[in-house]
């Protein structure tokens, strides 16, 4: 056995996105769901990285470099969106806040 | 190195699946950095050190900090898992489960059905090599990103500021 099928690093990526998914869909704490989020951002970056070495090429890792940038720009204005959540609502439920003017 | 590969790959989809079957938020939130880690050691293993590294510093060192923070200052206490149990009930989870598993079998199938047998060596593709192409043909792209991330701030401390007359109250209470 010499090296890794790129099949098997697309699989765990898509293992990874479809577990971050479905996190998204069944949990209702919004911390959880951005928790969720991260992981889908991070299986994408994966398989990027997966894509990228299976042909030798560093484009990956740049785009890797995006994702990741990305995922800080949405972590931090998401959670600055959990805090007024919390401070409006007093609570982290996101069925809460789906009514408009509170 | 594939040793390496399947084991973290393994550690990942496990500690994942504590991210989003947990009750607890910081339990939930220290699974999730020990996924990224394993995701890192799978970075590690595939050659690509320089994106392996950026993992465990940018995301399970900043981003992972950042929210370990926010759960920290919500100060969510005991109730909160009484209420997370509550509301993951089975018959709250197993439909979405089941879009994701048609989905995930989906991309599987896909994915065996292409025209496979490339294989990933293993060699290693350094820092020196995304930089040259990060500061040459893609420089535009990181002009964006930076622009990216001004957003980011202009709009986290923007959104992030409490109601004025909350923030006085705070201040003549303490």
């Amino acid at each position: 056995m010499n090296g890794i099928p790129m099949e098997h690093g697309l699989a765990l990526a898509a293992v990874l996105f479809a577990l971050g998914l479905a996190g998204l869909m069944f949990r209702r704490n919004m911390v959880f769901v951005l928790m969720s989020l991260e992981v889908m951002l991070n299986a994408a970056g994966l398989a990027f990285i997966v894509a990228g070495t299976a042909w030798g090429q560093p484009e990956g890792q740049a785009m890797f470099l995006l994702v990741i940038t990305l995922a800080a720009a949405e972590a931090s204005v998401a959670l600055a969106l959990l805090i007024q959540l919390y401070h409006r609502f007093k609570t982290l439920d996101t069925d809460k806040a789906s009514g408009m003017r509170g | 190195m594939e040793l390496a590969f399947y084991l973290g790959g393994l550690v990942a989809v496990i500690a994942t699946l504590g991210v989003i079957t947990g009750t607890n938020a910081v339990h939930s939130l220290l699974n999730l950095i020990v996924s990224l880690i394993a995701v890192a050691i799978v970075f590690f293993a595939l050659g690509a050190p320089f994106a392996g590294a950026l993992e465990i510093i940018v995301y399970a060192g900043a981003i992972m900090v950042l929210f370990v923070f926010v759960v920290m200052i919500l100060n969510l206490g005991q109730g909160a898992v009484e209420q997370e149990r509550l509301w993951l009930q089975a018959r709250t989870w197993i439909l979405p489960a089941i879009l994701s598993l048609v989905l995930l079998g989906t991309l599987l199938v896909t994915l065996s059905a292409g025209d496979g047998g490339r294989m990933i060596s293993g060699d290693m593709l350094t820092a020196k090599a995304v930089g040259r192409t990060l500061f040459g043909p893609w420089l535009l792209v990181v002009e964006l990103a930076a622009m990216l991330l001004l957003a980011g701030l202009v709009t986290a401390s923007h959104v992030g500021r409490l109601p004025r007359d909350r923030r006085d109250d705070k201040k003549g209470g303490n």
